[in-house]
């Protein structure tokens, strides 16, 4: 009599029971990940090259669309604080912007895309060309070597990348109102953080952190396990991108409600 | 036929599977399967696409879980290690991949050293990279270190997926499909070299094929497969000196008669 002989009948149904299955197998994986990140040997060599790889070939991308997020917002405020004539709040009104909501938002949904893809393209390809399966018969951790580094990566890049969106987008905000209201750049600097706390900067740190890990847990784990050829690879990369922006609005939502109760 | 492999140690078997069973689904893919591989014997494993072969060797190497049944490696039960006797068991177990599975991303020489980088740390560079070319030597490609896997053929790529799992010495090797895709004068080096590797680190191999030439020349032993289950075993005239129509259908695709 061979085993498993009865087929299973669906618990729910078959859509009910998928879903269910896969929430639970991200939790084991998040809880997998938290195991593997604690216990040793640490894998500080992959981890740093996927920093240079997550963080520093992010920059030119980052510096651009910064960059001009901030000048282009500065430029779209101009006429409506013109009319008040309090076009002098400027600076102090993208900055609140800027570290708030923006350099979070735009610097995350940016790694959404280049790095979220990436690792799920990678993790995927790998997988479905027995590469993670090669590692794992090589008696090397596939989880801790590539998983593990990655995430981690994400966590800690994404926050200093968020850091240097926010100076960037200042920077082009102070291109504008330079050029427009001739302002220093000390009296700039001065009005544009007079209002900012030190709340503001933890709570934007805080979400970064957040965005980090849910762009490289979402993507690790939609590309570790992929199936299906190059068609699952392609499926890993796209749905890694989706997934990581619908959450990263989701968290977005949820952490501003929190500050603001705090604050 | 090859010829008997005077090293075979008969009283040491270092893989026994007892009643092993596997399904995905409804889909019953090994239905009580028993083999022994002795000390320095290459078994082949043969059979026509979908029959369980792959599936049996990787439950081998503890990347399945068996639904019934033991699969007893060098003395331990896989399916019942903790990872780190897991670990300690696959550094004596090589798998060689349909495709080679090297690294994209590494050169060869990276591909060889990352093994012994990752399990033996306190082996010095100097001496990795004595182990790299021993290895590369005896794949006879010592002149595609420095290359990408994708700037490889893929029968190079095969012999690089051999060297890679022969840098930690193992004691038993698992191949599948070493020759497919490949044309039949690089079939012939791969099934040379499967014998070299035998002789010269006195390995135990099971080896998974549907091609008979290369069971022809590499086994030792030959185990026919017929969905899920081994019908016939022994050297290969024994086995094909039968009227059953499946291995007569096998003989004479493969050999033309």
């Amino acid at each position: 009599m061979e085993p498993n002989e009865q087929p299973e009948k669906p618990f729910i149904s078959k859509g009910a029971d998928d879903f269910f299955i896969n929430v639970y197998e991200i939790f084991r994986f998040i809880a997998r990940f938290f195991r593997e990140a604690l216990r040793r040997p640490w894998e500080v060599k992959e981890f740093i090259h996927q920093c240079y790889m997550i963080g520093y070939k992010s920059l030119a991308l980052i510096s651009l669309t910064g960059f001009i997020t901030g000048l282009v917002f500065t430029k779209q405020s101009r006429p409506s604080l013109a009319e008040f004539g309090a076009t002098s709040w400027l600076p102090s009104l993208i900055s609140i912007a800027v570290v708030r909501a923006l350099a979070p938002l735009v610097t995350a949904l940016i790694c959404a895309g280049k790095v979220g893809s990436s690792i799920g393209a990678e993790l995927a390809s790998m997988k479905v060309t027995e590469q993670v399966d090669a590692m794992e018969v090589s008696a090397i951790n596939p989880f801790k070597y590539l998983v593990v580094t990655r995430v981690l990566a994400t966590t800690v890049c994404i926050p200093l990348l968020m850091c240097y969106t926010a100076v960037v987008g200042l920077a082009g905000s102070y291109l504008d109102v330079h050029l427009n209201e001739q302002t220093s750049l000390i009296a700039f600097i001065q009005k544009a953080f007079v209002n900012i706390s030190f709340l503001d900067l933890g709570a934007s740190l805080f979400k970064s952190t957040v965005f980090g890990f849910t762009i490289g847990i979402v993507s690790a784990y939609l590309g570790y396990n992929a199936s299906q050829g190059t068609q699952g690879v392609g499926k890993a990369a796209n749905v890694s991108v989706v997934v990581s922006m619908f959450l990263i609005f989701i968290e977005e939502i949820v952490i501003v409600q929190i500050v603001n109760s705090i604050r | 036929m090859k010829p008997f492999t005077p090293e075979i140690d008969f009283d040491n078997t270092v893989i026994s599977i007892r009643g092993l069973y596997k399904s995905f689904g409804s889909n019953h893919v090994l239905r009580g399967v028993d083999l022994d591989v002795h000390k320095g014997e290459n078994v082949v494993v043969l059979g026509r696409s979908g029959t369980g072969k792959s599936v049996l060797i990787k439950i081998i190497a503890g990347l399945l879980k068996p639904d019934a049944g033991t699969v007893n490696v060098l003395g331990l039960e896989v399916e019942h290690l903790d990872n780190q006797s897991l670990r300690e068991l696959r550094m004596k177990v090589g798998f060689c991949f349909q495709n080679g599975a090297l690294y994209d991303s590494m050169t060869v020489g990276e591909n060889l050293a990352f093994p012994i980088i990752r399990n033996q740390p306190k082996v010095r560079s100097a001496q990795r990279a004595k182990l790299v070319d021993v290895v590369l030597d005896a794949v006879g490609l010592s002149n595609t270190i420095d290359q990408m896997p994708s700037e490889l053929s893929g029968g190079q790529r095969k012999r690089i997926g051999i060297a890679r799992t022969l840098i930690l010495r193992p004691d038993i090797m698992l191949y599948d499909e070493p020759t497919a895709g490949l044309d039949p004068i690089t079939c012939t080096e791969i099934n040379n070299l499967i014998n070299e590797v035998q002789r010269r680190f006195n390995t135990s191999s099971i080896i998974i094929t549907h091609d008979l030439t290369c069971a022809k020349v590499t086994g030792d032993n030959i185990a026919v497969m017929k969905e899920g289950q081994f019908i016939r075993q022994g050297n290969f005239d024994t086995v094909f000196a039968t009227g059953d129509d499946l291995i007569k259908e096998f003989y004479d695709y493969n050999f033309i008669q």
